[in-house]
């Protein structure tokens, strides 16, 4: 099933395959000041030859949320619930080791900085064969030919001599392409690019963004784009996940969230964009700062921030409900009290957190938004 | 416009460096920069990684010598100048540095950053009664508390890490700040606040900003005029809508188009996607700099580096266009003469 903003959007059907769907996602970080929860109850889908984007803030669990996808947490943090159902096999669920067979076949991941992403002592035709030579089983010689593939592939010149170059031989666009080319090398069907383009300047980051659009669409790849941009949201993603202080507060499909945002954080954020705004003008911001990870209030997890805010906004948080213009419907878990404190020590049985996708499986996740004043958010 | 309060003619910088692979050790990072900042005027200044924006901030903020040609700044050359004069010239020009978590030092207090540069313009205020009394201004006029002078930079967020940066570069009273990437290391709900600041003190205090960026979006909001600079040289100069609106220079067209925008329609649109990267400015191109990457060059662009000339001169301001084949302007020329600036 499509959704009319689909076909807005893309102007053709699309494979809808659900490539990977995350459930009721948990993080933990251990801290000497006591364990946060850096990821609550997070959920979304990606699907065959679309770009799901997960938006927010420094800070917001976006890119832990990718570490922990790939399986590369850092050794303090801990996935402490929820499932990562990668082509019907829970990721979570196994041990590392299991895990690392997934890692280059299944899913690839590209990551920011990648001068800090590669190994600057062994040329970039090895780190490009080695996903070959480990998966494969192929020879030194017979990877390297394949690294030279990729390369073509990619859109780096004179791939034959520059195979034996070091990274710090190549620019910063080309340093990307070689880490998308790492990614892509095995052909995976869920790509994770973490803020791929930030450190790039413009030109170049048109470029990279129209590689990974050409890539997507030869493999067929889910693509999970980890970014703080609204514009690259607005152009390159099919659908969007906005976080804040851990937890999604909205979804769906990009043109819709934008257009009519229903959570007062994504208006928030659309608004402070100067753009349609007279030049000079008084820019709306948002007051204040995130809240601490030590220190997320109960209830809605926005409260300090919103202008909406009333006593049941601190009493109680809002789950992520269906709202209106929504094709499909979203069912919500079993009626249980919302009222946790969701503090370092919540339990995690019994889907207690709200914000989550429970019951969500079939057919297509429509907007939700976790806000108790989501229908009055025209009127502001 | 008035007499401009900055004037910059023909300003020329040659760094030497080892040898590059070409065997060239000369990097023109500046090749002729003619600039004008008017007074309370904000000036944008747009280019990629490179293209020698921050050399000419530091060459403004008197940290590097040009080679060649002129900064005017009120009738006078600050580079002739000595001693005394040479020190309050100093304090007129500021600067606000991109990241505020690496330009603050983490051993010193809010205070005592905002109070530092008095240590050198001791005359500016020499009592410490009235020292304490201005950093409690400055930190009101920058939305922060008074007591948030016995801080270390550690406790503030990013944004109001900026706001300290931002009070340090008034605490001199300067006339120009030097705004480098400002707001590029902070969240955009942060980035609104600080674009808001920075607009309410250019009001209240009638300072003149350049303002460097590499986000379009927030040049276009915050500056009057705008400049483009590619490989040390600027191709393109004019009223911000004018250059933003009716871009003449391939570059500049090209760098707009490349730009993400925020269309909440999510309709798709055709882009101009530039081949390759900046060249070297080690061996820049002979000719026209940007003609390895445009799609419009020709022999000429090859051979003859092209003079600036005038695009247009709509509402008294100059529009001024470096290349050969400037693109067709939506509204056409309309005075392609040596308008008064």
């Amino acid at each position: 099933m499509k959704t009319a903003a689909q076909t807005v959007l893309t102007g053709q059907p699309r494979a809808s395959d659900v490539v990977l769907s995350v459930q009721d996602l948990a993080v933990d970080i251990r801290t000497h000041r006591g364990t946060v929860r850096a990821v609550n109850g997070v959920g979304f889908e990606a699907r065959a030859g679309e770009t799901l984007a997960l938006l927010g803030e420094s800070g917001c669990g976006k890119s832990m949320t990718a570490k922990a996808l790939a399986g590369i947490m850092d050794p303090v943090c801990d996935l402490a619930g929820g499932e990562i159902v990668l082509n019907g096999t829970d990721l979570a669920a196994l041990t590392p080791k299991e895990r690392l067979k997934f890692a280059g076949p299944e899913l690839g991941i590209v990551f920011q900085d990648a001068l800090t992403a590669l190994n600057p002592v062994y040329t970039v035709g090895t780190q490009l064969g080695e996903a070959f030579r480990i998966h494969r089983g192929l020879s030194a010689k017979e990877a390297k030919a394949e690294a030279i593939e990729l390369m073509k592939r990619v859109g780096i010149p004179e791939p034959e001599s520059r195979v034996n170059s070091y990274p710090h031989q190549f620019s910063g666009g080309m340093r990307q392409r070689i880490l998308i080319a790492m990614a892509v090398a095995l052909n995976p069907r869920l790509l994770i690019a973490d803020e791929p383009t930030t450190a790039l300047d413009v030109t170049v980051q048109a470029q990279i963004m129209q590689l990974l659009r050409k890539l997507r669409e030869e493999g067929q790849m889910a693509v999970v784009l980890i970014t703080h941009d609204l514009a690259v949201v607005a152009e390159e993603a099919d659908s969007v996940a906005v976080m804040y202080a851990g937890n999604v507060v909205e979804s769906g499909p990009v043109s819709e969230v934008f257009s009519d945002p229903r959570h007062p954080y994504t208006k928030g954020l659309l608004e402070s964009v100067p753009v349609h705004v007279e030049r000079g003008a008084h820019l709306k911001s948002i007051a204040g700062s995130p809240p601490e990870l030590h220190d997320i209030p109960a209830g809605c997890v926005y409260q300090s921030r919103c202008p909406l805010v009333q006593d049941i906004c601190r009493a109680e948080r809002p789950r992520l409900l269906p709202v209106n213009g929504s094709a499909a419907v979203v069912q919500t878990g079993a009626e249980d009290d919302a009222d946790n404190g969701l503090g370092a020590d919540a339990d995690l049985d019994g889907g207690n957190y709200a914000g989550n996708f429970a019951g969500t499986r079939p057919p297509r996740p429509g907007r939700v938004a976790a806000c108790h004043f989501s229908k009055e958010l025209n009127n502001v | 416009m008035s007499e401009p309060l900055l004037q910059i003619d023909g300003l020329c910088k040659t760094f030497h460096v080892a040898k590059s692979a070409s065997g060239n050790t000369r990097l023109k990072a500046l090749d002729g920069i003619s600039l004008t900042v008017g007074r309370g005027e904000t000036l944008g200044l747009v280019g990629e990684s490179g293209c020698g924006k921050s050399t000419l901030a530091r060459t403004l903020m008197m940290l590097e010598t040009p080679d060649a040609g002129t900064v005017t700044f009120e009738g006078t050359n600050p580079f002739g100048l000595r001693g005394k004069e040479l020190l309050s010239w100093r304090r007129r020009v500021q600067m606000v540095f991109q990241d505020p978590f690496a330009s603050l030092n983490a051993r010193m207090s809010a205070g005592a950053i905002i109070a530092e540069p008095w240590a050198t313009h001791r005359n500016l205020y020499p009592s410490s009664r009235e020292r304490e009394a201005r950093v409690r201004e400055l930190l009101h006029m920058v939305g922060l508390r008074p007591s948030d002078a016995r801080k270390s930079p550690q406790e503030f967020s990013g944004g109001q890490r900026q706001r300290i940066g931002i009070a340090r570069a008034l605490a001199l009273n300067p006339d120009v700040i030097i705004l480098d990437e400002p707001v590029s290391a902070l969240d955009l709900s942060v980035q609104a606040q600080v674009l808001n600041l920075l607009n309410d003190l250019q009001q209240e205090l009638g300072v003149s900003y350049i303002f460097i960026s590499h986000d379009l979006t927030v040049v276009r909001h915050v500056a009057d005029r705008v400049a483009v600079m590619y490989l040390g040289r600027i191709i393109e100069t004019g009223d911000t809508e004018e250059v933003f609106d009716h871009p003449r220079h391939p570059y500049t067209a090209a760098l707009m188009s490349a730009s993400p925008k925020l269309d909440v329609t999510g309709a798709k649109r055709d882009r101009i996607v530039l081949q390759g990267e900046l060249p070297s400015p080690l061996d820049p191109p002979s000719g026209c700099r940007f003609r390895t990457r445009c799609w419009k060059a020709q022999d000429i662009c090859a051979e003859v580096a092209p003079e600036p000339r005038v695009a247009t001169a709509a509402d008294g301001t100059l529009h001024l266009v470096e290349c050969h084949f400037p693109l067709e302007s939506v509204r056409g020329l309309t005075g392609a003469t040596t308008a008064a600036g």
